[in-house]
Order: structure tokens, then sequence, then C-alpha cells
């Protein structure tokens, strides 16, 4: 019983990492459907990894080990915190230790090393990136972490799996206001973190909106392999934030048993299906905006996600 | 918390659409994107009074939902738009400066209308006294887009969400007020913004223009 906690600990990590691919296919080919576009295969993102790896690396001639060593934190960061997170069951011994708070300090760690890689080949472009990218990240980290304490005022804990163990164990279906404010406010943070439409548009190379491929411009071959790699696997886990803290439905609660984790699966799956497609159709219908609305957008997130713990103080005490 | 039910919390939630549709209309720039958030706060009005009339057995409220159906959501905004048509204002934009402060300032009065609440609804009787603090917030944070607002039809719209406000406030307080009352208020908002219409036109006619800072040109130093 033990062991096999811990083989899943190592299964659910590598599993998040093999379906990360798949759901951001998933998510081009269903923005190409809606934009009345031939979709590319489902399997695109693991093509190009394939192609990136069989590269040999180039690498600017002022690169100090920072630019090298980069992306393998990036990856390192991204494939860690989709251990913490209870995608499939919440038995995961790391989940013990390190709580949602240290979550998003992973997410920032990724980012630092991002934005300081970004500037230390010293070209115009990679500077630009990181300076986004940091006015960005300091804007959407508070209202992160005001919706996550929303979920923790509820269940009086800061772990993930004790908030998808509160509302699964539950005695009835209990709706939360709060929850609602949150929720929105957590969509805003997650298209913003994952450079989605309103904010940055992930399959465009224009220079005067561009923010994560300003960033990473200077890869190339694996390094960009990687760095693609962890920002799809970024997204990937936080749709499985989203979905441990609003529609944890599916989720093993005790133990590993075999049979049920499969049928976790299954339910995360389906989940990934129409989240996905949901992101694809609000990224087709909203506009980017520009860049200086960027901090509007994202100070509406914080105070929807504080206007949350307010209606919680009010409303459910 | 586990002793609500169903009913109860699904009242709290569309409390809770009504504060997020507050704060949605004051950062709207785009008037005419403002008269479909009131239609979607008549709706919202709606809903919840129809659910407090069905949960606390108060008949009265169905005649007093149909009413608001009736004016908030089909006559007042089938006005409003045919003004927008004639004043020829459907595309207007409003500059808005300085959204996030305007936001916080929000959050603010979110926060005073919450304390200001608390001991008037804990010698409220009915089902969703809780939601009083939210009624007042929709009530302030509609006084707030009035202040902010340079334009008359913004304004106007401002008045309507702040009287949505009050109308949920009676309802989560006292079920609703007599409906001799309620008539005469659904009235007075119907040749209000009958007037208010007429204003437009003047104002318009008078500066080419519906923003309000024309009219201190007016008066005398």
């Amino acid at each position: 019983m033990n062991m096999a906690v811990y083989v899943w600990q190592i299964g659910g990590c590598l599993l998040a990492i093999a379906l990360a691919p798949l759901f951001a296919g998933w998510v081009t080919q269903c923005r190409a459907w809606l934009q009345n576009r031939s979709a590319p295969s489902l399997w695109q993102p693991y093509r190009m990894l394939r192609k990136l790896l069989h590269k040999d690396a180039a690498v600017a001639t002022h690169a100090s080990p920072l630019f090298r060593s980069a992306p393998y934190v990036v990856f390192a960061t991204m494939a860690l915190a989709a251990a913490i997170i209870p995608s499939v069951t919440t038995e995961l011994p790391l989940a013990r230790v390190a709580d949602a708070i240290a979550l998003v300090g992973l997410f920032a760690t990724g980012r630092v090393f991002m934005a300081l890689a970004a500037m230390d080949v010293g070209t115009a472009f990679g500077t630009l990136g990181a300076r986004r990218e940091m006015m960005i990240g300091f804007l959407t980290e508070p209202a992160l972490l005001m919706v996550l304490f929303s979920a923790f005022l509820m269940f009086g804990s800061t772990a993930l799996p004790a908030i998808v163990e509160g509302t699964l164990t539950a005695h009835q279906f209990v709706l939360h206001p709060s929850l609602a404010f949150a929720g929105v406010a957590f969509v805003m943070v997650l298209l913003a973190e994952n450079a989605r439409l309103p904010i940055d548009n992930p399959s465009t190379h224009l220079e005067l909106t561009m923010i994560h491929e300003a960033m990473v411009l200077e890869y190339s071959a694996r390094h960009l392999a990687l760095i693609e790699w962890a920002s799809w696997l970024k997204l990937f886990n936080y749709a499985c934030i989203g979905f441990a803290v609003f529609m944890p439905w599916g989720i093993v609660v005790d133990g590993a048993d075999p049979r049920r984790l499969v049928l976790a699966i299954a339910a995360l799956l389906l989940k990934l299906v129409i989240a996905g497609a949901a992101l694809a159709l609000f990224e087709t219908v909203s506009a980017k905006l520009r860049l200086f609305r960027a901090p509007e957008f994202l100070t509406m997130a914080f105070l929807l996600a504080v206007l949350g713990l307010l209606v919680h103080l009010l409303l459910e005490v | 918390m586990a002793t609500m039910n169903f009913a109860t919390q699904l009242l709290q939630m569309l409390a809770g659409a009504l504060l997020l549709i507050s704060f949605a209309m004051l950062a709207e720039r785009r008037s005419r994107r403002l008269v479909t958030l009131l239609v979607w706060q008549g709706v919202v009005l709606v809903a919840s009074t129809a659910l407090v009339a069905a949960t606390a057995h108060q008949s009265h409220l169905y005649y007093s939902a149909a009413l608001t159906l009736l004016l908030k959501v089909g006559l007042l905004p089938w006005i409003l738009l045919r003004l927008m048509r004639k004043l020829g204002i459907e595309r207007d934009n409003e500059p808005l400066v300085n959204v996030p402060t305007l936001m916080l300032v929000g959050l603010v009065l979110v926060i005073f209308a919450f304390g200001l609440a608390q001991p008037v609804s804990a010698l409220a009787t009915t089902i969703i006294r809780r939601t009083l603090g939210i009624a007042l917030a929709v009530v302030l944070l509609a006084f707030l887009m009035i202040l902010a607002r340079r334009k008359a039809f913004t304004q106007v719209i401002g008045f309507l969400a702040l009287e949505n406000g009050l109308f949920f406030a009676a309802t989560s307080t006292t079920y609703g007020m007599p409906l001799v009352v309620e008539l005469g208020i659904a009235l007075d908002l119907l040749v209000g913004v009958f007037i208010f219409g007429i204003f437009f036109f003047q104002i318009s006619e008078q500066f080419d223009s519906l923003d309000l800072q024309h009219l201190e040109s007016l008066k005398e130093d």
C-alpha cells in the first residue's frame, strides 16, 4: 500500500509530463476548428519535440552557463509542480510536504529563471520580453494567491489535497458564491500566466505584442524543446489546479487502488477535453488587449478574488 | 453552513452575480454594453425575487417579479436603446481614467457596506438577510459609477442600477415593499426615464454632446 503511493507519485508526474503536449495540441486544434482553419494533428506538439531534440543546439557566444541551465530549471520546476497538484489521487507524499503557497513559489522560481536567461544574451527582444513577463507576473501572483486563499479559508488548510478531500467528502452538494468569484478570477489568471489571448498571443511573433515568445527567441534545439514542453506543462498544471479547487469530482481520495485510478484518469481526460475546448472558445471570441490594458485586466482578477474572500466572510461563515 | 438548503445557496449565488455585474458596469466603457449589463442585472433580480417568493411562500413577490421582468428586462432597456439610436450614441465610448483605482475604491465600498449591514441583517428575519450587505454594496457601487461618469446617458444607467440595488435590499430584508409602493416606484422610474430622455435631447441640442462638463460653462462667476 505504502509502496503503491510512491509508485503513483512518480507515475502521476510522468503522466502529466506525457499528457501536457497532448492538451496543448487539443487546444490548438479546437482553436483552428473554431476559426474555420484546417487543424494541425493532435500529435503535432510531440512531432515538434522530436524534431527539436534531434537538432544541434546553437548558443550565443556571450551566453553564460545560466543561459544553458535555465531550460532545465524551468522544466524541473514545472515537473515538480505537477507532482504536488492532486490531479488523479490525493495520496501524494510530496503534496503533504509542500502546500499550495510553495506551489506558487515554484511557479515564481521558473519565471525568474526564464526572465534572467532571456536577459542573459543581451538582445533587445529578450530584455523586452523579460520585463513584460515580470510585469504580468507581479500582477498575477497576488491574484492567484487570493484565489487559493478563498479555497483555504473554506477548508482550513493550505494543502491542495485537503481541499479536494474537503469538497468530495462533504455530505451534500454546496454552492459557494465565493468560489464563483474565485473561479472567474482564476480563469483570468490562467489566461495571463500562460500567455493566452487577451494578454499575449501564443501563435504570433509580432514584436509589439509578444511576451513569452520574445523571451525564448534565442533558444534552439533541445533547450527550446524543454522550454516549450515546460510551458505546455504549465498550462496543464494550471488546468489541474483549477480542477482540484473548483471541480474535483473523479479524483481518488483514499489510497491508490489501480482500478479506481483508471477511472480517475478517464475523468481527468474528460475534464481536460472540456477545459481545452472552453479555453479555445474563449480565446476565439476575445481580442487581444493592449499591453497597457493588461494591468487593468489583472487588477480586475485580483479584485474578484478578494471579493470572493469578502463574500465568503459575509455569507458563508 | 451545512444546514442551509439549496434554495438559499442559489439565492446567495444570485446575490454574488449581482455584485459581479455591478463591478463589470463600473469598468465598462461602451454605453451599449452597459445597457446589456443592466438587462442582466434585471434578469438576476427577477430570478432572485421569484426564488424568494417560492421558498418563503410570499405570493405578492411573484407580482413584483413579474413587474420587474416587464419593466427592467423589457421596457426600460428598450427605451434606452431607442434613445441611443435617436441620439446617435450607439457606438459611444466613454474614456475612463484609472480603472484600477476605481476598482480599489469599489472594493473599499464593498467592505464598508458589508460592515454596515452586519448589525442590521442580524435583526432581520428573512431567509436571505445576509445578502443585505451585497444589496448595500450594489447601491454604493452604482453611486460610484455615477460619480465616475461624465456623460448624462451613463449616469442615468447608474441611477437605474442604484434602484436595482435598493429593490434587492428591500427583498432581502423585508420580503419586498407593499405592492402599491412598488407600483408607484415602477411608475416613477418609467416617467423618470422619459423625462431623462427629454433632457438628453435638450442637452445634446444645446451642446452637441452629452458630456456634462459643458454644463459647467452655464454657471456665473
